[in-house]
């Protein structure tokens, strides 16, 4: 009776971005019911589905990140996307500087900008947890001045990557059904999932962000661990990046993951996870990513109008957010439980009394 | 004689998922009187009282106070009408001072008057004789102060109930006959009283009648008068306590011509204890006696790094080594229970089996993750060796009992199988029968070799188990009893002279 009831309450962190993709479908399928459908362009697939999955790559990367520093940190890394954007920028000026593009160039500069990223990470990193920065007010620096690094670095405006790798990669490589960045965001999901399974860090990250004394008092560094969140953040950022400006086929350091680390805080709590730190799971973010990706496709399908789209995303979140509070949630279990016991019937109750019964001849 | 009953419940039933808690249970609280809660760990105390508070909605039944059937929805509702309440766990804001932590929030007043709060807050404290200024921050001030605090936020002096859930887990003597003094005055004006603790002797000590719950189910109401301790000691447990007197602790110096296990000079920490000398034997259990506030706790605190090591020498097996955090510690085979369960000890959202299996991980290293079923293996077995009452090895630790919380915490170091373990109060809000099985397994576990402190603010406790006592008072080391000379008056006189 125990066992499944554990597996419920997995599910039921899931419930949330769960439901709301299910209410897109069926939005999405009255608008037209062609929504599934798949066509197949030069070998490729295409439609609804392989776009959405495409287009949220980066931003399953990067809440996988945020949730890891949201887990340990209890804040938020709100300069992501300015992280991706310069770190990118250096990717782009490695490729361009080395003439003959082979694949070993573009594998070389997509390390040396991870380097950048575990650099910006650092920086962060060491705010937060040496100096105690909150970590909001710590990545606002980055967040404020780190879109002109990248204009520096980038020396002019939009510097364009004109190669048959980077285009591959950005799209699709002949041959291959599926497009690349999918296939990269896969990857990248089975080793972060590979990462969970040979480490701890899953229980020193949560242990740092439900207790930092207790942890501490049992071994845990909570100001390392922290900091290696913002690491792994960095990294993140320089794969969602990479991913970014291929995509594009230039560096546009005003717009390249402009005011992504919204969704991607979004995407965090949409998966059910708390922003105030503790227990974690990444199978939501990455859900929620996808979800809120297909919120913005939707929006743009049912023909809202550009401007009116924030508005429309504002009045979801509100709404969500109150659907996902402690207050509501109470509530629901409580029903929930209310409705099982009804439903599971008296036999529970019946068995109760009985033993109620001895228990008061034994006296 | 009816007009008499200010609480009466009936047939209260509370399940939780996996465990039913309370299963219709009557209970009644007179006027005037003091009624002893009593029950094993996990019994459903706690959560009785969370009902009558509203912190839990009962599944069924009825409660009536003073004749009239009210359910609150909440604690600051049942204040206002009257029902003062020391929870188990104390919830108290840590950053906020004592004065503001004293009245925030309280009583009727929606406003706080800042000037006189503080000057009111210095007069409670000094009639209660807490040691603590009003503007001190609370986290400041050790648990045994907070938890005095805690009380003098709940007591109203025109409060008509005051629920007191393990109010003296961490008090001395001293303390608790101050906070009883409180509770006969309280009930001389009338006030109902209802008390739970794990403390016999304070049971008899202070109240007019009992009433025992097992495993979530009434056993009965008696006149404290007419209910000899052994009964009552065996209608908690559903069985007779096993007996005390078969323990024998193991005599000091017989190993006293090998190494030390443990060996600190002029150790000194940021929490501020005087530079102390230390050392244990192999097999050895000692421990440290003295007055709240004594430096117990920041002494043994500063054996295992847990505060800034701010000088000092160390040895283990006669080696010197450097110990600068808990993880180099716990590397040379150190362990440390701490005192505060919920604020250094718990990971409360954490499940029971990863906070058994925690100290034991980290010292495996960040890379080598125990596999899942080797965890669960793990957990099984501390949940049976020390009966710990909980549905299954995930449940989150929030939801045990105080007391099976606890031996989460102590099983966790158990399994770390340390050289030496420092034991601070690890029997607190542990029910009589627990209790003597704990003391039994630490002088097992010195007899298999082991080494280890242990800090208890009963001092019959620490008798039965230390073969050497250490007696500390104004956080210095004032001397040193062993063999005969170790007697709880011995080392009464001593704390009360400051040396020999
Ligand atoms: N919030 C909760 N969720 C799930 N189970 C709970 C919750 N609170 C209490 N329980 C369970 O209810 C039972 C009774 O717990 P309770 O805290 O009332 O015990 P207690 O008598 O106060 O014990 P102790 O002496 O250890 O404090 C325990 O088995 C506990 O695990
Ligand atoms: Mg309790």
């Amino acid at each position: 009776m125990l066992k499944p009831k554990t597996r419920f309450s997995n599910l039921s962190n899931l419930f949330l971005p769960l439901s709301v993709l299910a209410i897109l479908i069926i939005i999405n399928l009255i608008k037209g019911a062609d929504y599934f459908r798949i066509t197949v362009v030069n070998g490729a697939f295409y439609g609804n589905i392989p776009n959405i999955l495409f287009g949220a790559s980066e931003l399953v990367i990067l809440s996988v990140g945020m949730t890891l520093v949201t887990a340990a940190s209890r804040g938020q890394d709100i300069s992501i996307g300015e992280s991706g954007a310069i770190s990118s920028a250096i990717f782009v000026q490695y490729v361009l500087r080395s003439g003959n593009v082979t694949l070993w160039t573009i594998l070389v500069g997509f390390l040396i900008s991870c380097v950048a990223g575990i650099v910006i990470g650092a920086f962060n990193g060491t705010l937060v947890s040496f100096f105690n920065v909150q970590p909001m007010v710590a990545t606002l620096i980055l967040f404020l001045g780190g879109r002109s690094i990248a204009f520096i670095i980038d020396g002019k405006v939009s510097p364009i990557l004109a190669n048959e790798i980077s285009n591959r990669i950005g799209t699709v490589i002949p041959g291959v059904p599926i497009q690349t960045p999918i296939i990269l965001t896969a990857v990248f999901i089975v080793l972060v999932a590979m990462v969970l399974k040979a480490t701890n860090l899953r229980l020193y990250v949560e242990a740092v962000g439900i207790n930092p004394s207790a942890a501490r008092l049992n071994g845990i560094n909570p100001k390392r661990v922290i900091f290696l969140t913002f690491l792994i953040m960095g990294v993140c950022s320089a794969i969602a990046g990479f991913i970014a400006v291929n995509k594009a086929g230039r560096h546009d350091s005003v717009n390249l993951l402009k005011f992504i680390m919204m969704d991607a805080i979004l995407a965090v709590a949409l998966g059910g996870n708390s922003l105030g730190g503790g227990r974690f799971g990444i199978t939501g973010s990455i859900l929620g990513a996808y979800t809120i990706e297909m919120l913005n496709r939707t929006l743009l399908r049912l023909e809202v109008n550009p401007e009116a789209i924030k508005v429309f995303k504002a009045v979801f979140i509100i709404v969500l957010m109150i659907v996902a509070s402690p207050v509501v949630r109470a509530f629901v279990t409580q029903a929930l439980d209310k409705a099982k016991s009804i439903i599971a019937g008296s036999p529970l109750r019946q068995t109760g009394g009985t033993a109620d019964a001895t228990g008061r001849k034994g006296e | 004689m009816q007009s008499d009953i200010i609480l009466k419940m009936e047939g209260i039933c509370k399940s939780f998922p996996g465990v039913r808690a309370l299963h219709n249970v009557d209970f009644t609280l007179r006027k005037g009187e003091i009624h002893a809660l009593m029950g094993e760990n996990g019994a459903g105390k706690s959560t009785l009282i969370k009902i009558i508070t509203g912190v839990y909605q009962k599944d069924a039944g009825q409660i009536y106070l003073e004749g009239r059937p009210v359910s609150f929805r909440s604690p600051q509702e049942a204040q206002d009408m009257g029902i003062g309440t020391v929870f188990q766990e104390i919830a108290l804001c840590p950053n906020l001072t004592v004065a503001e932590n004293m009245f925030i929030g309280r009583g009727r007043d929606r406003f706080v008057h800042w000037k006189t709060m503080n000057g009111k807050a210095a007069e409670m404290l000094s009639s209660l004789g807490i040691p603590a200024s009003p503007t001190q921050e609370l986290a400041s001030c050790s648990i045994a102060v907070q938890q005095m605090i805690a009380i003098a936020r709940a007591v109203d002096m025109d409060c008509k109930i005051l629920i007191l859930d393990e109010p003296t887990s961490s008090l001395d003597e001293d303390e608790v006959q101050k906070l009883f003094a409180l509770m006969r005055q309280l009930k001389a004006r009338g006030v109902g009283i209802i008390f739970i603790t794990h403390f016999i002797d304070q049971v008899y000590e202070i109240s007019d009648r009992i009433t025992v719950l097992r495993n979530g189910e009434l056993i009965g109401e008696y006149e404290a008068s007419s209910l000899p301790q052994i009964e009552l000691i065996s209608k908690m447990m559903g069985k007779a306590l096993s007996d005390v007197s078969s323990m024998k602790k193991l005599e000091p110096g017989k190993a006293d011509d090998s190494v030390p296990v443990f060996e600190a000079t002029a150790l000194s920490s940021a929490a501020g204890v005087r530079p102390f000398d230390f050392t244990i034997q192999k097999g050895e259990v000692n421990g440290f006696a003295g007055l709240l506030g004594s430096g117990r706790s920041e002494s043994v605190r500063a054996i295992f790094a847990a505060d800034k090591v701010t000088g000092g020498e160390v040895k283990v097996n006669g080696k010197r080594v450097k110990i600068k955090s808990p993880l180099d510690a716990m590397k040379q085979g150190i362990g440390y229970l701490p005192e505060d369960r919920k604020g250094d000890g718990i990971i409360d959202e954490l499940s029971v089996r990863d906070n058994i299996i925690l100290a034991m991980q980290v010292m495996k290293g960040f890379f080598r993750p125990l596999s899942r079923k080797q965890a669960e293996e793990f957990a099984e077995q501390f949940i049976q060796q020390l009966d710990i009452k909980v549905p299954s090895p995930n449940t989150p630790i929030k939801s045990l009992s105080g007391g099976n919380q606890q031996k989460v915490v102590l099983a966790r170091w158990l399994l770390t199988q340390p050289m030496y373990l420092i034991l601070d109060e690890p029997t607190r809000g542990i029910d009589v029968g627990t209790k003597v099985e704990i003391q039994k397994l630490v002088l097992k576990l010195a007899a298999e070799g082991m080494s280890l402190t242990f800090i208890s603010s009963e001092i019959d406790e620490m008798l039965r188990v230390c073969s050497r006592m250490i007696v500390m008072k104004d956080r210095e080391i004032v001397g040193e009893l062993s063999g005969t000379n170790l007697t709880e008056q011995d080392v009464m006189q001593m704390i009360a002279q400051g040396g020999k």
